[in-house]
């Protein structure tokens, strides 16, 4: 499995948007992106699960705003 | 984990009704029209089938179950078990099994019992039955498993209605000496209220507030006696716990990749299932799909895509083997290893 690099993870989760209007930043509020909605973060879940091996889960997406959380978030999950 | 061998059953014939009525998705009133395209693109459900005013899971049952013993020719006499898996029955009580037995016209010395399972209840059933009939030197059983999800879900509710299509099913499981089937079961109570209608027991009475409906964002309209689906956590769920029931029952019973004509998954939603399809590395074209015109039909999809996919494939009269995986509501889950070649009628119907 991968090992997580914020600035790799930023690169993956802009993957998830077809049509991404601004730059991703690690203090972007990921809710606030218009492309945004539920079919991505089931995106999101499977790309997490086949890259980096971690089971993310709907409690742990709505439980935070920004990418850094949702980083720091996986990072707890690693272990 | 259960790994469990079931020996001297196998499935005679699987007949599945589903309703006349169909719904399409791209019209479905609680989708933009771009949001509808991107529905069905993800979850590969266009259209479904869903029950008119009076008709229950039971009902579609009843016709499967006739069409099945009719066309195999069984005496009903000799039926000694009748097995329902559902979670949309007639009534709390009595059993529906039971009311189908007299609806059926089937032997009053028979063992009848439902059992409450969604998606992985089929696979369940198949278990039950088999291994009831094996202590009881029981000949021939029928399992019937369905749901009519259409009438549990709100239809406002963008975030379950469209999901789910109405259809119930019979699969005939008669005695045939030597054949195996290999099962790996299991689930997870933590996980209780992924999939659920809160006032749907004893535990929440139905009361006067069950009926309130509440908002939940645009689109997302529901009251406690309507189902509801917590879309991430199953996600995850599936992707992570599918492919290891599947991997369990290979690893166990040493079967060969190469030995597997078919897998048939639970139709949750395409994306989950193709998620699923790639991280056990399963050649695409060995897994069979029944989501775009039927939806997810909760533990009728397993036996509905053996029907409608395998039908034309049987008269190729190959000694076909399948694996079937059921995962969801509960959560719970199960997978099996089955010969499928003594089914000798698979049937679509519609009422």
């Amino acid at each position: 499995m991968k090992k997580l690099d914020l600035g790799e993870f930023i690169n993956d989760f802009a993957s998830l948007f077809n049509d991404l209007q601004v730059q991703l930043t690690e203090s972007t509020n990921f809710k606030e992106i218009e492309e945004w909605d539920s079919l991505v973060a089931l995106s999101l879940i499977a790309l997490v699960d086949e890259k980096y091996g971690i089971r993310l889960l709907g409690e742990d997406i709505r439980s935070v705003t920004t990418i850094l959380e949702l980083y720091q978030k996986l990072l707890s999950k690693q272990y | 984990m259960a790994n469990v061998v079931v020996s001297n059953f196998s499935i005679a014939g699987i007949s599945a009704c589903v309703p006349a009525q169909i719904e399409d998705n791209l019209t479905y009133p609680f989708f933009s029209e771009q949001e509808a395209v991107k529905f069905v693109e993800a979850t590969g459900v266009r259209f479904r089938r869903t029950v008119t005013k009076g008709i229950v899971t039971s009902d579609l049952f009843l016709v499967a179950a006739d069409d099945l013993i009719q066309q195999l020719n069984w005496d009903k006499n000799d039926i000694d078990i009748l097995i329902s898996v559902s979670q949309t029955f007639d009534y709390d009580l009595p059993a529906t099994s039971i009311i189908l037995q007299n609806k059926l016209h089937l032997s009053k010395s028979i063992a009848a019992f439902d059992v409450s399972l969604g998606c992985s209840g089929y696979v369940y059933g198949l278990y039950i039955i088999t291994s009831l009939m094996s202590v009881s030197n029981f000949k021939k059983g029928i399992l019937l498993a369905g749901d009519v999800s259409s009438i549990c879900c709100n239809a406002e509710d963008k975030s379950t209605y469209p999901l789910f299509g109405d259809c119930g099913t019979a699969t005939a499981i008669c005695f045939d000496e030597g054949s195996k089937m290999y099962f790996n079961l299991g689930c997870d109570g933590g996980g209780y209220n992924a999939i659920i209608i809160p006032d749907s027991g004893y535990r929440n009475r139905v009361n006067v507030s069950s009926f309130e409906l509440q908002e939940f964002g645009e689109g997302i309209r529901r009251s406690r006696i309507n189902l509801f689906l917590d879309g991430m956590e199953v996600f995850s769920f599936g992707i992570s716990q599918a492919p290891k029931t599947v991997n369990e029952l290979k690893e166990h019973f040493s079967l060969n990749e190469n030995d597997i004509d078919f897998y048939v998954f639970h139709q949750a939603n395409l994306k989950m299932n193709k998620v699923i399809e790639k991280k056990l590395k399963i050649n695409p074209e060995k897994s069979l799909y029944s989501l775009y015109n039927y939806g997810n039909t909760s533990s009728a999809s397993i036996p509905l895509t053996c029907v409608v996919e395998l039908k034309n494939k049987l008269h190729d009269n190959k000694n076909f083997n399948a694996v079937f995986c059921g995962f969801g509501v509960g959560l719970s889950w199960a997978s099996c290893f089955l010969n499928l070649g003594r089914v000798r009628y698979l049937n679509l119907l519609e009422l």
